[in-house]
């Protein structure tokens, strides 16, 4: 039923729940349930990572030392700085400081903006060398067997996540243009709670990406 | 709508800095101490120690509902699930050159 | 109780329907949709039956293959799957928790919007050629012959979204949206294997979205993941495909067993027997069937171990469906049993599904499935329990809230014939399956040796019975809702909250929510 666009800052809500405060917990628990999809899903890919680590320890030992851990460090920081300024915003919507929280959702954006521009210089220096996935792969292969393998992992764990990262950046992108319109406020911030959270969980991933990857 | 539990300026701050020390400190054992074997089990402690410190802190769920918790924690366990039976039939294989 | 507004007037017009956040009108669509693909589905399966009419070959074999492919992707992916939670359960499981709507409307919305892009990949692939790797798009055959099995897969895929997005939506709405002294102990059944099928949805489909877009950049790149040549492991690929697609059986089977839980304490006018049994088995059956998964894969290159575990593991799946089996039958018992079309269903129901869960156990155990392992005898036992099963709860169950849902009675009579029609079709068609199997009759090829000839035949005939049948029940449909006589609040009597209200429901569900003091069935 149109009803026109309801008043949430100010304590409207969707005419099936009780009240705001029920709309808000309801909607944080959708969040969380559908971040256990997410996590199923990269856990398959950490799954596979771990079983041909443990079967070829020599390709993704000998593999890992093509990515450069201080990009990787990089982009670790980048990304909890970006995380830190995600719950800042959130924190500032709290406080109903609209100038503030636009100001650190903005900065998610760079942040992720940021990290992304570093995976493109790690991403064509692996493509200048020719470190590319299974059958395109025409590096060196350092006399090791089934070398490839490690670059199939890391493109399609980094490529996975970056994905995210470029769909989160968007979700960042809309709840900072909606705030910036005055629409949030202490008694209404599901949205940015909700893209909040979706942004923890990148970086979640990426703190297991980056010992998995650049480290171990 | 009733006031939500707002974590104090300074928390963030300090959970931040400890992300960042943890992250130095993972750098350091990996790159600067040779702890082999245990290069990955140590790099990914402390990767756990983040994860925690993100989802208890930034996520709020420290003063979030524990159905919550409950939830993305029920998650953690079906992955294990996932591994624990591949690792079963991975490693209990009997190899081709077995003369069994 | 026709006039007034009620969600099938409240607005008119296309865009009113294809923008609507209504639970119930989302429900509509997705049956319009799921039907759809049922019928294709449905003529797919008697194509592939007038194939095997005889020995020898009526169609080109590649052309079988992909009739027999798109068999399996369609009716699993596109209609079992989505089938029970997406219909029935998006028009009723709202009004049995006393809630307004679901718990996201819009994510309702955007998860029809993902089938529908879904199945329109699924169409596309068509067009590129048609995929002929069976449903499960096993490697290294679907690797190593690309083009349209990899948009047949995608199209898997962002179904899966749609599944995932209304498993979200069912958990959140189970937990947030009880209405007062609506306990977790007075839900419906039907809902509770809702929420059990909801959370499968949830932890499983992630895993084969994963799966199948690893077999994409296996075509696209030659990742070499899955590929034995470049040092992957195609049997890897099936234990990620399993995970969720073992649980996807009960995603398709709970709900069903949650519908017939309604129709036999509705038509037998007693209080259900065991509530809480029913209601934990179905959350038994959702945990137990993750760990169960490596069944499907005894004669593959699993280890021994792992198979004599998954073996046993899979024969305790028994011990819970056994006890919703028995319970209804002690619910019959002493009942005041009406034999109405939706209790004819259920009924019959409980005779193939017992069936099909009992031939379960012999595939389960290694020794007889190394010799029954990709015959008929598997097809069979899939049929008795995924068209057996489901689709028998599936016709009940719109059977028994058609009046609900759209305020008129179907007529009885037709009814009773699209049920004898469908019942003992099905049986014609997939018993003489059990003895093909037993003799070694494999599945998937498009011919058979002379020998299986009559036993086929059978088969076939069956097969067009069903759909005799399906045609009977889409005629009934049709006639009631246009031609029907209303229906009244609460046509058979039944106590849950849904019939409290005018049917169709207004938009609103509830005029005020209600308050429950007791359990859901209180008969006698």
């Amino acid at each position: 039923m149109s009803t026109g666009k309801l008043d949430k800052k100010n304590g409207e809500f969707a005419h099936h729940f009780n009240d705001a405060e029920h709309e808000y917990v309801s909607s944080k628990e959708g969040v969380w349930i559908f971040l256990t999809s997410e996590i199923l899903m990269f856990g398959a890919l950490f799954v596979g990572y771990f079983i041909y680590s443990n079967l070829y320890p020599e390709v993704f030992e000998v593999g890992s030392q093509s990515t450069d851990w201080r990009l990787g460090f990089t982009n670790t920081i980048v990304l909890l700085a970006s995380s830190l300024t995600m719950a800042l915003g959130i924190y500032y919507c709290q406080k109903n400081d609209k100038k503030k929280a636009v100001m650190n959702l903005a900065a998610t954006v760079v942040c992720g903006a940021i990290f992304m521009i570093v995976k493109y210089f790690e991403y064509s220096h692996k493509i200048h060398e020719g470190w590319l996935p299974g059958q395109w792969f025409h590096g060196d292969t350092q006399g090791i067997e089934n070398l490839p393998l490690y670059f199939s992992f890391y493109f399609m764990m980094t490529g996975l996540h970056g994905i995210h990262v470029l769909a989160g950046m968007g979700l960042v992108t809309w709840v900072a243009i909606r705030a910036n319109r005055g629409e949030f406020g202490p008694h209404y911030y599901t949205p940015v709670e909700g893209v909040g959270l979706f942004w923890h969980l990148i970086d979640l991933i990426w703190i297991f990406l980056f010992p998995l990857l650049y480290l171990v | 709508m009733a006031e939500h539990h707002v974590i104090p300026f300074s928390t963030y701050i300090k959970v931040f800095s400890a992300l960042i020390g943890l992250t130095f400190l993972t750098v350091l054992t990996a790159k600067g101490m040779d702890l082999s074997p245990f290069n990955g089990a140590v790099a990914f402690i402390i990767a756990a120690c983040k994860a925690g410190l993100v989802m208890a802190i930034f996520m709020h769920l420290k003063y979030d509902a524990k159905s919550n918790s409950m939830i993305i924690f029920g998650s953690f366990g079906f992955v294990m699930l996932l591994f624990i039976f591949c690792v079963l039939d991975i490693y209990t294989r009997i190899p081709v050159e077995s003369t069994l | 109780m026709s006039e007034g507004k009620n969600y099938i007037n409240q607005e008119a017009g296309l865009m009113s329907w294809l923008t609507s956040r209504d639970h119930k009108r989302i429900g509509l669509l997705y049956f319009y949709s799921i039907g759809f693909f049922f019928f294709i589905g449905g003529v797919l399966a008697m194509l592939i039956r007038t194939e095997l009419f005889r020995s020898g070959n009526l169609f080109d074999p590649a052309l079988y293959n992909r009739f027999m492919t798109y068999h399996g992707v369609i009716m699993v992916f596109f209609v079992i799957v989505p089938g029970i939670p997406a219909i029935l359960g998006n028009i009723i499981m709202p009004l049995h928790l006393g809630a307004r709507d679901v718990a996201f409307p819009t994510v309702n919305l955007m998860s029809w919007y993902c089938y529908v892009g879904g199945a329109i990949l699924a169409f596309w692939s068509i067009f590129l050629g048609g995929a002929d790797t069976g449903w499960t798009f096993y490697t290294p055959y679907s690797i190593n012959f690309s083009g349209a099995n990899i948009t047949a897969a995608l199209a898997a895929f962002v179904a899966g979204f749609s599944s995932i997005l209304t498993g979200v939506n069912f958990v959140a709405t189970v937990h947030k949206l009880r209405c007062p002294g609506m306990t977790m102990k007075r839900i419906t059944l039907f809902t509770w294997s809702l929420y059990a099928t909801a959370i499968l949805q949830v932890l499983a489909t992630p895993v084969v979205g994963i799966t199948v877009l690893l077999l994409v950049m296996e075509n696209i790149f030659g990742i070499g993941i899955f590929d034995p040549e470049m040092g992957g492991d195609p049997v890897l690929f099936q234990h990620f495909f399993w995970f969720y697609s073992h649980p996807a059986v009960y995603i398709m089977i709970l709900p069903a067993m949650g519908i017939i839980s309604e129709l036999i304490t509705t038509f037998s006018r007693k209080t259900i027997f065991g509530y809480t049994a029913i209601a934990y088995s179905s959350l038994a059956i959702a945990g137990v069937s993750f760990l169960v998964w490596g069944h499907h894969m005894f004669t593959s290159s699993q280890s021994e171990v792992a198979a004599v575990v998954f073996s046993v593991i899979t024969m305790l799946v028994g011990v819970p469906t056994a006890i919703k089996t028995f319970n209804w039958v002690a619910t019959l018992y002493k009942g005041s049993i009406q034999m109405q079309s939706p209790m004819l269903y259920a009924l019959g129901f409980m005779f193939i599904f017992t069936i099909g869960g009992v031939t379960g156990i012999f595939l389960s155990t290694i020794a007889t499935d190394i010799h029954f392992h990709d015959t008929y005898f598997v097809v069979a036992h899939f049929h008795y329990v995924m068209v057996g099963g489901t689709l028998m709860a599936i016709m009940g169950g719109a059977y028994y809230w058609f009046p609900k849902i759209t305020g008129r009675m179907f007529s009885e009579p037709w009814a009773r014939m699209s049920w004898v029609f469908i019942f003992v079709g099905f049986n014609v068609t997939f018993f003489p399956q059990f003895v093909l199997g037993a003799m070694g009759m494999p599945r998937r090829y498009a011919d058979y040796l002379p020998a299986f000839e009559s036993l086929n035949q059978i088969s076939s005939l069956g097969s067009y019975m069903i759909g005799t049948g399906f045609l009977i029940a889409l005629y009934t449909f049709v006639q009631g809702a246009y031609r029907g006589e209303e229906a009244g609040m609460n046509p058979w009597g039944s106590k849950t909250l849904e019939w409290t209200i005018p049917s169709p429901p207004p938009h609103e569900n509830f005029e005020e929510i209600p308050t429950v003091t007791a359990g859901p069935y209180e008969y006698r």
